[in-house]
């Protein structure tokens, strides 16, 4: 399977170091978090590991080849970048907005890519919106024609910024099992998370950024403990409960 | 082709296969088509070296508007764009007065065709300057996320406020009176008693730029999902650049060079268009190529027929009927119905 992984990248953006030589390792099958606080670098390490971001210096690997190396569209069809937001241009149906996901592919209209775009609109569960404009959904079901149009492309890899954010509870536990489902089925799944409980009870692997280092990478409980908390965002906090479903409990 | 784009296609198509033999018939001098050509020679001559060029004529540069224009709403992503935000409109008509100027001095077999040469040579050096603009805005691999685009159109603006001026500056600094009311009407557009030649120079260019704006239109789709999804999907910033530049510099650029500035055609031709396909950009260039042969050889039409004492100039008559459908597109939005 193909991994994914950073070798000491540093990134640059508008002449600001905003990654120090940071490397990490992802493996196919799991889903990893990215926390940290605002302007930790979080998006510029999804970016650059979606080829999005050129770093400075050191490079990043896809299965093992640097991904400056691959062919765009080669690298697009591997990997699925879903961006913060949800801005569509344009008011196109829930069908046609998935089936842009295929454009990596070039086969839009052939049967293998109409299989993709129905299989993606299954797994997301919008059959029943597929005629519907984008503009007529709500915020979750627009969230989760977003995702599908990731999901279209088949990637190996599924990097998404801030997926879960402006979403109410519900629709938030909804999209994180669709991610959860994803990596069952043995694609790799890279989420910016900034709701932490979600990040502890969901991902099977956590990297918390601050100010462009990474300060712990590991199992969430691991990576999430009330010290690194304390250091990154410079809050007391306490997680209560049991594995899989823990609270943050904060005392400021 | 899609079905909702084939649709939309074949709406257009067959509104001008009616349109266009109709344009030939209508004008100061109606036409009989039962009458037969042959009868009167010059209805004859009417037709063969008057209308059928000008019909045409107006077919190409409707055809390169309207693509340009929708090409040019999906590359910003805004149904308010034109394709005269590059500046390459300005820039040509600037190259069209200098022509005025300089037509004079130049020897004979030259100057006749000086005005669609210099206009020419103004689109291809905003083309350039656009080009080297992209080279730098897009050069920085690190720019990321986004603004590229924004920053690239406000280049093109600058580029059309500085011919603006340059223009004004040549209008105001008339070597006479008769090469004034030249320019002042030649910046209106205008298809009146233009010939064989005028759509030998247009048709190959605007052929031309049609065939690069399609080449683009799949990347544009992709743009739907904002810059940096459609990086990640594979699409390469640059050379989309280089393929709207080309697209748009041949269409508008080709236009202005034998008829002037016709402006609104870019603007409202993908909105008419629109509604009749799944309003991804790819689907709307060929439809939106077809409307726009349709409006500029309606429109012209009409300046034909409307009895004023010197004919309505096209350019001003678009402009009449663009300006309040603008108008009315906006309130629209508003509601959130576009």
């Amino acid at each position: 399977m193909k991994t994914l992984s950073a070798q000491n990248i540093s990134v640059l953006r508008g002449g600001k170091r905003v990654l120090h030589s940071l490397t990490t390792r992802l493996e196919p099958g799991t889903v990893t978090a990215i926390c940290g606080p605002n302007g930790a670098g979080k998006s510029s390490l999804v970016m650059a590991l979606a080829g999005l971001l050129e770093p400075k210096e050191g490079r990043v690997l896809l299965a093992d080849a640097p991904l400056c190396g691959i062919s765009a569209r080669e690298r697009a069809c591997a990997q699925g970048y879903l961006p913060q937001g949800s801005d569509i241009a344009w008011n196109v149906s829930v069908q046609s907005l998935v089936g842009l996901g295929r454009y990596p592919h070039r086969d839009g209209a052939s049967e293998q890519g109409r299989g993709a775009v129905e299989s993606a609109l299954a797994a997301a569960q919008l059959e029943e919106l597929r005629d519907r404009p984008v503009s007529s959904l709500s915020g979750g079901e627009r969230a989760r024609a977003l995702l599908a149009r990731v999901l279209a492309g088949q990637p190996d890899w599924i990097l998404a910024d801030e997926p879960l954010a402006a979403l109410d509870l519900a629709h938030q536990l909804k999209m994180i099992a669709h991610f959860r489902s994803c990596a069952g089925a043995g694609q790799g799944v890279v989420l910016v998370l900034h709701d932490l409980a979600i990040a502890m009870n969901h991902a099977d692997r956590v990297i918390v950024l601050s100010e462009g280092e990474k300060i712990a990478e590991g199992d969430p409980v691991t990576a999430l403990e009330p010290s690194i908390i304390a250091r990154a965002w410079g809050v007391e906090a306490d997680w209560l409960g049991a594995k899989g479903a823990r609270a943050l409990i904060t005392r400021n | 082709m899609n079905l909702a784009m084939k649709r939309a296609s074949i709406v257009f198509a067959v509104l001008l296969a009616v349109l266009f033999p109709l344009s030939l018939l209508a004008g100061r001098v109606w036409i009989d088509p039962l009458a037969g050509t042959t009868t009167t020679p010059s209805a004859a001559l009417i037709l063969m070296e008057l209308r059928l060029p000008r019909a045409v004529l107006a077919v190409v540069i409707g055809g390169g508007l309207g693509a340009a224009g929708a090409a040019m709403q999906g590359y910003l992503r805004n149904p308010l764009a034109d394709p005269g935000l590059f500046g390459i409109a300005p820039m040509a008509a600037l190259g069209a007065v200098a022509s005025f100027w300089f037509g004079a001095i130049l020897p004979q077999p030259f100057a006749a065709w000086s005005l669609p040469v210099f206009a020419l040579i103004g689109a291809g050096l905003a083309m350039g300057l656009l080009a080297l603009i992209a080279g730098r805005s897009l050069g920085d691999g690190a720019a990321g996320a986004g603004g590229s685009i924004a920053l690239f159109t406000l280049a093109g603006l600058m580029i059309a406020s500085l011919a603006g001026a340059l223009t004004a500056l040549a209008i105001t600094m008339a070597p006479n009176a008769f090469a004034l009311s030249q320019i002042v009407m030649w910046l209106n557009g205008a298809l009146t008693d233009r010939s064989w030649n005028e759509v030998w120079i247009a048709a190959p260019l605007v052929t031309a730029g049609v065939v690069a704006l399609a080449l683009a239109a799949r990347s544009l789709d992709a743009l739907t999902l904002g810059e940096a999804a459609a990086r990640s999907l594979g699409v390469d910033p640059r050379g989309l650049l280089w393929l709207l530049i080309a697209g748009i510099g041949l269409t508008v650029g080709a236009s202005v060079a034998v008829a002037g500035i016709i402006g609104f055609v870019g603007l409202i031709v993908p909105h008419l268009v629109r509604p009749l396909t799944d309003r991804l950009p790819s689907s709307l260039i060929l439809p939106s190529a077809l409307a726009g042969a349709c409006l500029v050889l309606a429109a012209d039409m009409a300046v034909r027929i409307l009895p004023f004492v010197t004919e309505l100039r096209l350019g001003i008559a678009l402009s009449l009927i663009g300006a309040p459908f603008f108008l009315w597109l906006l309130l629209r939005m508003r509601k959130g119905l576009v």
